[in-house]
């Protein structure tokens, strides 16, 4: 998936669609706007939560007028899943409840086989998974890039009615190719961009290519994700943090695979310790004996 | 063969058990909700803060404060100073209590608790996840524990044959419950690697493991000395100081050279330039810092010769690794977003009332079975 922060107009197609998609429930909180929103009729998601799964936020500075600018500027950032190559929330489950589909690459949720113990979410680098903390029975929810909408031959939801096609849906590589051409392109000059499936011929759209930031983010991000980003303001602003190219869950595995391989170090510090307690312990009784 | 333990003599219920007791019974009643309405009504955990003061003091705190029997161990049988054996029992029965509510806490702290068997069953197990390796290991550790103390309970039953099985393998128990504290204390450290730039790089260091389970250790002799302090002077029974002074000059040197690596680990990665700014890693860094020095300097002067002093600077030990435990948990956790997180009342009952009924079992087991050191002609050890 591609999201080009400079195509999203904010119009919340993809947050509304997802939760269609994903039978989420509506979340009007907080209704800070006392009788414009008293029916609850507006879903106003702040950010990821237990139940929301994507949710775009506004990013602005000083007056908010000129879109994608850094100062008085404005722009949407889309929160959800990055499906990281190497992720985090894989490596620290205990229980195989996250996994990562060797196809596809989306990284999924049993909760047949989760626990609850909300490691995932304490140990993932974007704050993604999230436990439905409201329910006395609650489970993780995450994107799942509409995995059940792709095994029909769909795609995600969101890509689906994102009108701009800000969110654009295809294979990693074609999509990396997709960024560098617009990144290669002069800002200014007249641009097509295609919308929903990357794959498909879908109408696209003419526009002028704005003043990117001269990176793809997440093409290095952990390790790489399978979702990229574009825009036109620092990656920080729309909530995606400055990481290293190390996923470091590569770390904490090493760290414990080295001092548990083959279990031969606790095997031999037993062995060890065993030795020393026999002795002395026969030492401390012989003593003990001696003082009676 | 005369038991060196013997059985504390005095009333089951008094102010103070009675006191526990409620304190225990309002935090069953906050647990009883959080079944009833999930995690989320009960606790102010978040979408930022997925764990909070069950996880960090219950489990992490929890578990060092029941390093007690380890800490002893390592010292006693591994490196042979049976002098302080009398200590051993008491510090035993801290641990049995300090893990078995850690895992008891874990329950409904977990958000599928009707699962957690999943995590014993080995087709589930992902061996790449510290988690298993803390859950695995802590399970099997609270059954050492219990192992290990068993001889005291058979004792009091008169059951001779069981006590000698029990002591003839003690050899082995004692071996895993010195190696098994290594692996999950130091895992309870691995944990927070996995973190990269969402922990403080005053905190995030590939030494977390190593830090972990050396103040881990040192709060287990932290524990040994306030728990035989508060005993023998709450029950008028012989004091114990002289050996506490040993254990705290062990405890000493071990604090000292954990907070010169701590400093000297931070200097090297180059991250000692936050030590000044004012925020919350910063504030824990230096409290930590202080609580050890102080400690140290106590029990390495002619202060420790005085037990209250010495008490002191055992609560310093245990307020060092709680600091410790909490900035690196909570504190110097930086979460994606703006998030904050301080726990709510239930929240807190339920973590003071676990405390309270750790506390409140410790006395009615050293009442009712023979744990606390037998102190020659002045306290026969059978009466």
């Amino acid at each position: 998936m591609l999201i080009d922060s400079t195509l999203c107009i904010g119009c919340q197609a993809c947050v509304d669609a997802c939760r269609e998609a994903n039978g989420v429930v509506m979340d009007p909180t907080p209704n800070n706007f006392e009788g414009w929103n008293a029916a609850q009729t507006w879903d106003i998601a702040q950010d990821l939560d237990g139940e929301t799964l994507n949710v775009i936020r506004l990013w602005r500075s000083g007056n908010a007028t000129v879109k994608d600018a850094e100062e008085d500027g404005f722009a949407f950032g889309k929160r959800h899943c990055l499906h990281c190559v190497d992720p985090s929330c894989i490596s620290v489950c205990p229980v195989q409840a996250m996994t990562k589909d060797p196809v596809t690459g989306i990284v999924g949720y049993d909760p047949d086989a989760c626990i609850g113990c909300r490691y995932c979410s304490y140990g993932c680098p974007f704050g993604v998974p999230q436990f439905d903390l409201n329910s006395a029975f609650g489970q993780i929810n995450k994107c799942q890039m509409c995995r059940h909408l792709q095994a029909e031959g769909k795609i995600p939801a969101c890509c689906d009615v994102c009108p701009t096609g800000a969110s654009l849906f295809g294979p990693v590589d074609l999509l990396q190719a997709e960024a560098e051409r617009r990144l290669a392109a002069t800002p200014g000059s007249l641009m097509s961009f295609p919308r929903g499936d990357i794959t498909q011929d879908r109408p696209r759209h003419e526009k002028a290519v704005p003043h990117y930031i001269r990176q793809t983010y997440g093409e290095h991000e952990v390790g790489g994700t399978q979702v990229r980003y574009l825009s036109a303001v620092p990656f920080e602003s729309i909530g995606l943090p400055k990481l290293d190219s190390f996923a470091p869950s590569r770390l904490s595995e090493g760290l414990q695979h080295t001092l548990y391989k083959w279990m031969i170090a606790p095997v031999l510090a037993v062995v060890g310790a065993a030795w020393l307690v026999r002795r002395n312990r026969v030492a401390a009784e012989r003593d003990r004996g001696e003082e009676v | 063969m005369a038991s060196r333990f013997e059985r504390l003599h005095a009333p089951l219920i008094t102010p103070l058990t009675l006191v526990l007791a409620v304190i225990a019974a309002a935090a069953a009643w906050f647990i009883y909700l959080r079944f009833q309405l999930g995690l989320g009504a009960i606790a102010n955990i978040n979408a930022g803060y997925p764990w909070g003061l069950w996880v960090v003091v219950d489990v992490v705190i929890g578990s060092a404060l029941g390093c007690g029997g380890f800490a002893m161990a390592l010292l006693i049988y591994i490196f042979n100073r049976g002098a302080l054996s009398p200590l051993m029992r008491p510090a035993l029965l801290g641990g049995l209590f300090g893990y078995s509510l850690a895992g008891a806490a874990v329950l409904f702290d977990l958000g599928r608790w009707w699962q957690f068997y999943n995590i014993l069953t080995p087709w589930h197990w992902n061996l790449n996840s510290v988690m298993l390796e803390i859950a695995l290991c802590v399970f099997v550790y609270v059954v050492v524990l219990w192992l290990e103390f068993s001889p005291a309970l058979f004792e009091r039953f008169g059951w001779k044959g069981l006590r000698q099985f029990a002591e003839n393998w003690m050899w082995l128990l004692i071996a895993l419950g010195v190696v098994l504290p290594f692996m999950h204390q130091s895992s309870l450290g691995s944990a927070l690697v996995v973190l990269g730039h969402k922990l403080d790089p005053l905190y995030n260091t590939a030494f977390l493991p190593l830090l972990f389970v050396t103040s881990a250790i040192a709060m287990g002799f932290g524990v040994v000395v306030v728990e035989a302090t508060v005993v023998s002077h709450s029950f008028r029974r012989a004091s114990e100081h002289a050996l506490l002074v040993q254990v705290a000059a062990v405890m000493a040197w071990l604090l000292i050279g954990w907070t010169l690596f701590r400093w000297g680990e931070v200097a090297y990665r180059g991250a000692l330039g936050g030590v000044l700014a004012w925020s919350g890693a910063t504030v824990s860094l230096w409290l930590e810092t202080l609580l050890a020095l102080f400690a140290a300097l106590v029990c390495l002067s002619g202060a420790r010769n005085d037990a209250r002093w010495l008490f002191m600077a055992g609560v310093a030990v245990l307020l060092f690794g709680s600091v410790y435990r909490v900035a690196s948990y909570l504190v110097a956790y930086h979460p994606v977003g703006n998030y904050s997180y301080f726990p709510s009342f239930p929240e807190l009952v339920i973590t003071i009332g676990v405390i309270a009924f750790e506390v409140l079992a410790y006395l009615v087991f050293v009442k009712v079975f023979p744990v606390l050191g037998a102190h020659g002609a002045a306290h026969p050890a059978r009466k």
